[in-house]
C-alpha cells in the first residue's frame, strides 16, 4: 500500500520536509523509492518561474540527446542545475548517471505564442524526449513545465534522501508546494515512470490505492489526448481524468469528483442539477473509479486539493498552521511536520468531498 | 399376419415413443384429454390369453377387447415429448421416450414437401458454452479489498438511449461556477441491466404477456428494480397504452409494423411516455428468417390487437422501405425519435451476424446522435416460430460478437456511445446472472432475455428437441397459444411470481459477483476480471488464458 503526502506552505520548503513527512509512516509503505514534484519554485529557480524546466534522470548519451534535441528544436538554456550527489557505499539507491534540471527559454519563433501554443509545445518537446531516451532506458523525463520540478528514484527513501542530501535543508532547491511519495509500484513491474506523482501540464496527482476500472479507465483515456500515455501504474487513470476535466472540459474541479465517484442514481434523482450530473455520469462513464483510494492532486495554479473513492476506504488527514498546511495518509507524518499545531483543528475528509487549500492557504470544503 | 407397408409411419419414426405400462393405468383419460398434440389416443386391443386349467397342459384361449393409451401413428399428431402425459398421470403409467433412431426429419419434409417449421431453439450443439468457459478470476483481496455484497450499496443500472461524447455535451459555466445543461440531450434512461425480451401477444398466449407485464410492473412498483419488457411485435393493449404502466414497456417496431395501428392511435392519449423503442431489424436465432405466426394462432383477440385477419402472419425478414443504414437512421430513427418529441429513446435490434461490426460503426458514427441502444441478438435464443433450417444453421453466437463490437468502439474511443445490450441463449442454463455479469465484463452494457422468462413460466422445452412447438398453437402450457383451454393452464399470478423470484434472486447473485471485484457500479468492458479456460476463447475476446 502506498502513502502520500503532500506540503504546502506561504514559505519555500526544502524537500527535507517532505522527506520527514513521509518516513514516520514507512510502515505503511514499503520504502521501495522516493518520488516528488516540487510547484512553485524557489531558491535558484525562484528567478525563472515563467520558463519551462526539464526534469530528468539520464545516461551521458541520453543527456547528450536530449539537449540535442531541445536545441535543434530552438529551445535555449538559461540555467542549469546538477544535484549534488552522495554516492556512499552500502546505499540502497538505484542511481542513474545524471539528474538534471535545465531551465529553458522558448525557441523564438515561439516569443509571440500564446500560453495555449507554449504549452502543446513543451508537452510534445516532453514526449518526444521521453520517446528518444527510451531505447536502453537512456533516460527517464519526468516533467518540462514552468515552475515544476520532479525527483524519482528507486530505493530507500532514507538513501535517496542521503545520496541527494536532501536531508540537510537549504535555501537552493525549494518549493511552496511539495508532494511525496515513498513507494515505487510493486504490483507490476519496478519502472521509474510507475511512482507516482504523475505530472502532465500543470497538474499532479498522487494516490493510495487501487483503481479497479483501470482497464475501463485506459481504454478509454487512450484516446482523448495524446499525452496520456504510459499507464505503468492504475493511478496514472487519476490524473489523466483530472486532467481532461479541468483543462480539457473546462470544467470546475468540484465536478472532478462527479466523474469519478458519481452520486448513487438514488441520491442523484434528488438533486435539483440532476439533469446536468446524469449527462455528466452518461458520458464520462469510463472515466469512473472504483476501488479504494485517495488522491492528492495540485493545479496550475498550485492549488492543491484531495479527495477520496465513494467509500472512504484509504485514509487523509489535513493538519495546518498559520503558514503551512499538510496533507499525509498518517497522521504521525504530520506530527513530524507540523509539532506544535492545534491538532483540533485537524480535517479528515469523507467520503463525499473534495477539500482544496488554495494560495492564502485557505480551506474549502466541498461537499459532492 | 396383418399387412403392412413399409412407408407406412409407425412411432419408431417419430422422435418420441410413448412408453405405457398398461398394468398401472387406471383409464382415468387424463393424459389424452391433456396431451394438446393428440399425439395418445383410446384403443381397445384384442388380446389373446392361452390358459390351462388342469395339472397337464391342456391349452385353452380366451380373447379380450382391453381398452388402453396409445401412440397415434400420425406425422401430424407425433409426440413432442412434452411430458404432459407423465404430469398428469396418477400412476406414473405413461411418459415419452427419446427415440434416437427417428427419421423423422426426412419423413416430414418427404410426407409435406415444405419445410420444417417448428418453435425456436438451436438444437443442433450440446457442446459446452462460451460462457462456461469463462471465469470471473479477478478476485479482489489484499489492497483493494472486495466489498461486501450485503452491506455495500451496488448500482446496478445500465444506460438506455444515445449518449454523447464528453465534448459535445451542451454544458457552460454559470457565474457561480456550475455546470449546466442548456440544451436538450438525446433522452436516455437508467434501467435494470436484464430486459425482458421482445415477446409478442400472438407468440405468446394473452394470459403469458399479462403474467410478464405484471411482473414487470410489480418489480418497479414493488420492488425497486427498473426492469423494463419489450412488447415484441405485435402490439400493445390499449388499456396498457394508456395507462401509468406504459413506462416500463419499450414498444417494439418490426419489418410487419404489426399493432402500431392501435399504438399510433392511442399516442395522443397517452399519460406516460414508453420506456423507449426498440427497431428490430434481425432476430438471432432465425436471422433472414423474419417474424412468422401461424394461422393457427391468430386468434379473433390477436387479429383485433395486430389488425389483420386470420392467415399466417410473416414479418418480413428486412424491412422493405429499407436499403442502407444511413437512410435508416433518417428515416427510421428520425421519424420515431420525433414522433416522441425526442423525449423517448429508440434503439436498433439486430441478428448477430459477420457484418454486425460494420453495421455498430455506421451508427455509432452518425452524426445525428439518435440511435439510443444497439440491441444485438446471438443464435442461442429464440422463442417464437421458425423454419427449422434457420433456427439450426443460420446466426452467429453472441459472445465474440458483442466483444468485436465493444472493441470497436474502444478503437474509436466511442464506448459507452451507444449502449450495447446482448442476448442470445443467455441464462441457458438456468444461471443469467453469471452470463450476464460475464457479458457485461466483455462490454455489454445489459441483457435482454427472453426464452428464459418462458422457462420461468413452466416452458418443458429443450434444446434436445423437446416440445419446441411454440409455432403449432398447441403449447402444452399455455405459453405460446390462443386457446383458451390451453391458456387456462396458466396461472398467471403464479407465473408473474415467479419472475418476479427469479429476478430477486438474479439481483442478489449480480451483487455477488460485483462483491469480489471490487465494483459499486457496472464492470462493463472490464474484461480484466475475465480470464478463459479456452485459449481459443481468450484469443478471440482478447481476455486472460488460465489452466
Amino acid at each position: 500500500m502506498c502513502r502520500i503526502g503532500a506540503i504546502k506552505s506561504r514559505n519555500f520548503v526544502h524537500p527535507s520536509q517532505a522527506l520527514l513527512l513521509m518516513q514516520s509512516q514507512q510502515k505503511g509503505h514499503d520504502n521501495s523509492g522516493f518520488a516528488m514534484v516540487m510547484h512553485d519554485l524557489g531558491g535558484i529557480f525562484a528567478h525563472h518561474k515563467h520558463l519551462p524546466t526539464l526534469s530528468m534522470a539520464c545516461t551521458d548519451e541520453g543527456l547528450k540527446l536530449a539537449e540535442d534535441m531541445l536545441h535543434a528544436a530552438g529551445f535555449q538554456r538559461v540555467l542549469q542545475w546538477v544535484p549534488e550527489t552522495n554516492p556512499q557505499p552500502g546505499l540502497d539507491i538505484n542511481a542513474m548517471p545524471n539528474y538534471v534540471f535545465e531551465t529553458f527559454d522558448y525557441p523564438k519563433y515561439f516569443k509571440s505564442a500564446t500560453q495555449q501554443e507554449k504549452e502543446n509545445l513543451l508537452l510534445d518537446m516532453r514526449l518526444k524526449l521521453r520517446a528518444a531516451l527510451e531505447k536502453d532506458e537512456q533516460g527517464f523525463v519526468y516533467s518540462f513545465w514552468p515552475d515544476v520540478a520532479t525527483l524519482k528514484e528507486i530505493g530507500d527513501p532514507r538513501d535517496i534522501g542521503t545520496y541527494f542530501n536532501l536531508h540537510e535543508p537549504d535555501g537552493k532547491f525549494t518549493a511552496r508546494v511539495i508532494t511525496a511519495q515513498c513507494r515505487q509500484n510493486t504490483n507490476y513491474d519496478i519502472v521509474r515512470y510507475a511512482a507516482h506523482p504523475f505530472f502532465l501540464q500543470g497538474y499532479t496527482a498522487l494516490a493510495n490505492g487501487e483503481n479497479t476500472f483501470y482497464l475501463k479507465n485506459v481504454e478509454f483515456q487512450r484516446k482523448l489526448h495524446p499525452g496520456y500515455i504510459g499507464f505503468e501504474s492504475d493511478s496514472q487513470c487519476f490524473l489523466y481524468t483530472l486532467h481532461y476535466v479541468h483543462r480539457e472540459l473546462g470544467w470546475p474541479l468540484s465536478y472532478y469528483k462527479h466523474v469519478i465517484t458519481p452520486l448513487p442514481f438514488e441520491e442523484l434523482e434528488q438533486r435539483d442539477d440532476r439533469e446536468t450530473l446524469l449527462a455528466i455520469r452518461q458520458s464520462l462513464a469510463h472515466l469512473e473509479i472504483n476501488g479504494p483510494n485517495t488522491i492528492i492532486g495540485v493545479l496550475p495554479d498550485s492549488t492543491l486539493f484531495t479527495c477520496c473513492d465513494a467509500k472512504k476506504l484509504r485514509p487523509i488527514v489535513i493538519g495546518r498552521t498559520e503558514d503551512t498546511v499538510v496533507f499525509s495518509s498518517e497522521v504521525c507524518g504530520i506530527n513530524e511536520v507540523l509539532p506544535d499545531r492545534d491538532w483540533e483543528c485537524d480535517i479528515y475528509p469523507n467520503e463525499r468531498e473534495i477539500v482544496t487549500v488554495g494560495n492564502e492557504l485557505e480551506v474549502q470544503r466541498w461537499k459532492q | 399376419m396383418e399387412t403392412m407397408n413399409v412407408q407406412s409411419v409407425t412411432p419408431n419414426d417419430m422422435p418420441w415413443k410413448i412408453r405405457y405400462d398398461a398394468s398401472r393405468c387406471t383409464l382415468c383419460g387424463s393424459c389424452v384429454a391433456a396431451c394438446s398434440f393428440r399425439a395418445i389416443e383410446c384403443k381397445v386391443e384384442r388380446r389373446r390369453m392361452v390358459f390351462s386349467e388342469t395339472e397337464l397342459p391342456e391349452p385353452k384361449q380366451r380373447f379380450s377387447a382391453v381398452p388402453v393409451i396409445r401412440q397415434v401413428k400420425s406425422i401430424k399428431h407425433y409426440c413432442r415429448g412434452c411430458g404432459i402425459c407423465e404430469k398428469v398421470c396418477p400412476n406414473e403409467a405413461i411418459r415419452p421416450e427419446r427415440n434416437i433412431d427417428t427419421r423423422h426429419p426426412v419423413l416430414i419434409r418427404c410426407l409435406h414437401g415444405e419445410a420444417i417449421k417448428r418453435g425456436g431453439r438451436k438444437n443442433l450443439e450440446a457442446v459446452m458454452r462460451t460462457l462456461d468457459k469463462i471465469r470471473v478470476a479477478r478476485i479482489s483481496q489484499m489492497t483493494d479489498p472486495s466489498l461486501d455484497a450485503q452491506r455495500h450499496s451496488f448500482d446496478l443500472l445500465a444506460p438506455f438511449g444515445r449518449i454523447l461524447p464528453p465534448k459535445k455535451l451542451p454544458m457552460g459555466v454559470t457565474p457561480e461556477g456550475l455546470l449546466e445543461v442548456n440544451r436538450q440531450t438525446p433522452p436516455v434512461r437508467w434501467v435494470y441491466p436484464v430486459i425482458i425480451g421482445d415477446m409478442s401477444i400472438g407468440a405468446l398466449s394473452w394470459r403469458m404477456w399479462e403474467a410478464v407485464a405484471m411482473a414487470t410492473a410489480y418489480l418497479n412498483e414493488e420492488c425497486g428494480l427498473p426492469v423494463r419488457m419489450c412488447s415484441g411485435e405485435g402490439g400493445v393493449p390499449v388499456r396498457l397504452l394508456k395507462s401509468k404502466y406504459l413506462k416500463y414497456m419499450i414498444l417494439q417496431i418490426a419489418s410487419g409494423h404489426f399493432g402500431w395501428n392501435r399504438i399510433a392511435k392511442a399516442m395522443p392519449h397517452m399519460i406516460e411516455d414508453p420506456a423507449g423503442i426498440l427497431i428490430k431489424i434481425g432476430q438471432g436465432a432465425k436471422p433472414g428468417d423474419g417474424g412468422l405466426l401461424m394461422a393457427a394462432k391468430v386468434a379473433e383477440h390477436i387479429q383485433a390487437i395486430r389488425g389483420v385477419p386470420k392467415a399466417d402472419l410473416l414479418s418480413p425478414p428486412n424491412h422493405q422501405g429499407l436499403y442502407s443504414i444511413e437512410e435508416s437512421v433518417q428515416k427510421m430513427f428520425l421519424s420515431f425519435n420525433a414522433a416522441f418529441k425526442f423525449r423517448v429513446p429508440v434503439a436498433i435490434k439486430v441478428a448477430a451476424s459477420a457484418t454486425s461490426v460494420s453495421v455498430f460503426n455506421n451508427l455509432v458514427r452518425d452524426p445525428y446522435n439518435i440511435v439510443g441502444g444497439f440491441f444485438l441478438d446471438g443464435i442461442d435464443g429464440g422463442t417464437g416460430a421458425a423454419h427449422e433450417v434457420s433456427l439450426d444453421h443460420t446466426g452467429h453466437p453472441i459472445v465474440s460478437k458483442l466483444r468485436d463490437c465493444y472493441l470497436a468502439a474502444v478503437a474509436q474511443g466511442r464506448q459507452g456511445q451507444i449502449p450495447l445490450w446482448a442476448a442470445g441463449g443467455l441464462g441457458k442454463t438456468g444461471d443469467l446472472a453469471a452470463d450476464a455479469f460475464k457479458m457485461i465484463c466483455l462490454g455489454a452494457n445489459g441483457v435482454f432475455t427472453g426464452k428464459l422468462i418462458l422457462q420461468m413460466a413452466g416452458c418443458v422445452g429443450n434444446e434436445m428437441g423437446r416440445c419446441n412447438a411454440c409455432n403449432t398453437g398447441m403449447c402444452p402450457v399455455g405459453i405460446t397459444t390462443q386457446e383458451p383451454a390451453l391458456v387456462h393452464r396458466l396461472d398467471v399470478e403464479r407465473v408473474a411470481q415467479n419472475i418476479v423470484n427469479y429476478f430477486l434472486a438474479m439481483d442478489q447473485e449480480l451483487k455477488k459477483l460485483m462483491a469480489p471485484i471490487g465494483n459499486s457500479s457496472l464492470p462493463v468492458g472490464r474484461a480484466d476480471a475475465l480470464a478463459a479456460i479456452d485459449r481459443g476463447v481468450a484469443e478471440k475476446l482478447q481476455i486472460q488464458y488460465v489452466c
